[in-house]
């Protein structure tokens, strides 16, 4: 009898899952997308899993270094960007847009000594010696350098962001078109706009509550500090929150297929989270994937946040990304309140 | 001046039609709706009841004709002014009964009496219930105060006692009732016959997008039946001879033999010639059920 109640479920639902045609376009279609998306950013001559600068001249007149830096560069995985600027190239360097600078000229490298992916091309080049004592010579960065972890940090905050304000606003209007409970507020005085700022105000106070308890948790964790203004901070993730929950307003502002809004949203999440330097940086990336990445929300949250935990930015430091979380910000909540529909068709 | 335009009702329909694709769903209906009357609207489904509500709720535009709240076009005071109760509606996840009523209440400008509104609805052994652990009537009864948190002056309610146990419905009636008293108007849609014949002055059936009658139970009933059935349990239906029997009869629920007559002291001395046994017999004027049946259809198509 159990099993039969069980199959009964499993036809009646998969019944409503292949009748449900927008949801099942959509799941045979979103695999083919992300590795289509894939297959363009991170083919290995485009983006390697490691970056490497090279400063000044790209060959050595040491036959010893020459033949290190034939044997690393051969290694897979690895992008070359080069670089005349020594100071461009540290500073990239110290905020992990760079693995590792290494000058054929002067036989020397540089890495980052708190980042895992630094630590691994310096592995790689060692592992290509060349001549007993005629090979790359380590330097140390002068300066202070981000270490990886505060680099890292505002990247997974934006993160959790990005998922509680798509999905946290998104799948609950969905559910709430399909079961009548926006039926019944379309019957009150209540417009369009207002439920939406209602919502969105509401996510974005729960958002920055958990982005606050997780922000003090780490910081007593790992000691980091923030080195711009706790004020700025604060400005910049709730503008960056704002943007999420309209984004993910105005996806849902006509659905009323959960499957179907899913997968819009994770569309829309997985390709800002690989391109928004969550994660690692785009630098030796092709421009348009750079260019890409500055139309996500995420983008403008993480750098802003970083330059200013990172490197104490100012309000002017950050002004642009400010500005453009406020247009996108704007743009969605009017393209939402437009495009809402309290019932579902 | 027609004679529409001469009423003063609340609500004043006229003339409205709805169109999805190639069906009418609903062809020219008017009505008009009086300041603290009940006005049921019956029929079938499919018959075009929740098109022609939702047209009046302002859900749904209609293709053309009128629809005016206090002889005004409907703007924002119009749903400032009325309450409306879906059927079917979800409530909101994880709140109370009471936080419900009061994020209901701060809707609207215009409030009535939070106690008043509790007291009103019996809601207060469950006012600190989680809203997915209350029951079907007390759900009803909750959706109902959402819809007069407002104190409205115009009620539309959805077949309010759709699925609810007898008891559960005489709650609502009495709410209805107190609601009656206190002059509000209220827009009634029903499958139940005897709720209808309880709560409403006027009804309306209808079937195929049209009104296909309009009045008081008693001025319908008067007009389209008359007499009375008379009810014969099953126990005698194989010894009844009933052949060319001079009244209309049926197998009704349950086998038993309903009979539908003018003149009842003539049908039962009939019966009586004929030797049928009349234990059990049951006499009851004939309803709005017998009517909606005559008039729909209904027992066929459904």
């Amino acid at each position: 009898m159990v099993f039969i109640r069980i199959w009964a479920l499993f036809v009646a639902r998969n019944k409503e899952f292949l009748r449900d045609r927008s949801s099942l376009g959509w799941s045979i279609l979103f695999p083919f997308l992300v590795i289509a998306g894939f297959s363009l950013m991170f083919t290995e001559n485009s983006r390697g899993m490691y970056t490497v600068g090279i400063l000044g001249k790209t060959m050595s007149n040491d036959p010893g270094i020459e033949d290190q830096l034939q044997r690393f560069q051969k290694t897979r995985f690895l992008v070359l960007v080069p670089f005349d600027d020594f100071d461009t190239a540290i500073d990239k360097l110290k905020h992990h847009g760079l693995d590792m600078i290494l000058s054929p000229e002067s036989g020397e490298y540089w890495i980052s000594e708190s980042s895992p992916s630094s630590y691994i091309v310096e592995k790689m080049l060692l592992s290509n010696p060349g001549e007993p004592g005629k090979g790359f010579a380590k330097r140390v960065i002068k300066g202070r350098e981000v270490p990886y972890v505060e680099w890292l940090f505002p990247g997974i905050l934006g993160m959790n962001m990005m998922f509680a304000g798509l999905f946290g606003v998104g799948f609950v209007v969905v559910r709430y078109r399909k079961n009548g409970m926006l039926k019944r507020l379309s019957a009150t005085p209540i417009r369009a706009h207002e439920y939406l700022v209602s919502q969105v105000l509401s996510r974005v106070f729960t958002m920055l509550l958990t982005t606050a308890v997780v922000y003090g948790g780490c910081s007593f964790l790992y000691h980091f500090t923030c080195r711009g203004s706790y004020l700025l901070l604060l400005l910049i993730f709730f503008l960056g929150a704002i943007s999420m929950v309209a984004m993910g307003l105005l996806v849902a502002a006509r659905l009323s297929s959960e499957e179907l809004a899913s997968g819009l949203l994770n569309m829309i999440a997985w390709p800002m989270m690989f391109l928004s330097g969550v994660w690692f940086s785009l630098e030796g990336s092709k421009p348009w994937v750079k260019t890409l990445a500055q139309a996500f929300p995420l983008t403008h949250l993480i750098e802003g946040a970083r330059q200013i935990m990172n490197d104490g930015a100012g309000f002017w430091d950050i002004r642009i990304h400010l500005l453009v979380l406020l247009i996108m910000s704007l743009v969605f909540l009017a393209l939402g309140s437009l495009f809402f529909e309290w019932k579902k068709h | 001046m027609t004679i529409f335009e001469a009423t003063q009702g609340i609500l004043n329909v006229k003339q409205i039609v709805k169109t999805f694709g190639h069906f009418k769903a609903v062809d020219h209906v008017s009505f008009s709706i009086e300041k603290g009357a009940c006005y049921g609207l019956l029929g079938p489904n499919g018959a075009g009841k929740t098109t022609t509500i939702e047209m009046v709720e302002g859900l749904l535009s209609q293709d053309s004709g009128d629809i005016l709240y206090k002889q005004e076009k409907r703007g924002r005071r119009f749903y400032e002014e009325v309450g409306i109760q879906f059927q079917n509606t979800e409530l909101p996840h994880y709140l109370t009964v009471r936080e419900t009523l009061i994020t209901f209440r701060n809707l609207y400008q215009r409030k009535m009496d939070l106690d008043e509104l509790i007291s009103l609805c019996k809601l207060e052994d469950i006012l600190h219930q989680d809203n997915r652990k209350i029951s079907g009537g007390q759900k009803q009864r909750l959706l109902l105060a959402m819809a007069i948190a407002n104190d409205p002056e115009l009620l539309f309610l959805d077949e309010p006692t759709t699925g609810l146990d007898p008891q559960a419905r005489r709650h609502l009636w009495d709410i209805v009732f107190q609601l009656k008293s206190k002059n509000k108007s209220i827009v009634l849609t029903t499958h139940y016959m005897d709720e209808a014949q309880i709560l409403c002055d006027t009804i309306a059936i209808m079937d195929h997008g049209m009104f296909i009658a309009e009045g008081s139970p008693h001025d319908l009933l008067e007009e389209h039946l008359s007499g009375a059935s008379l009810i014969l349990p099953s126990a005698v239906k194989d010894q009844a001879n009933l052949e060319g029997f001079p009244w209309p009869w049926f197998i009704v629920r349950e086998n038993n033999i309903e009979i539908q007559t003018q003149d009842v002291s003539s049908c039962l001395a009939e019966l009586m010639s004929r030797h049928i046994d009349l234990t059990g017999l049951i006499v009851r004027p004939r309803n709005l059920e017998d009517l909606y049946i005559k008039l729909t259809g209904q027992a066929l198509r459904n």
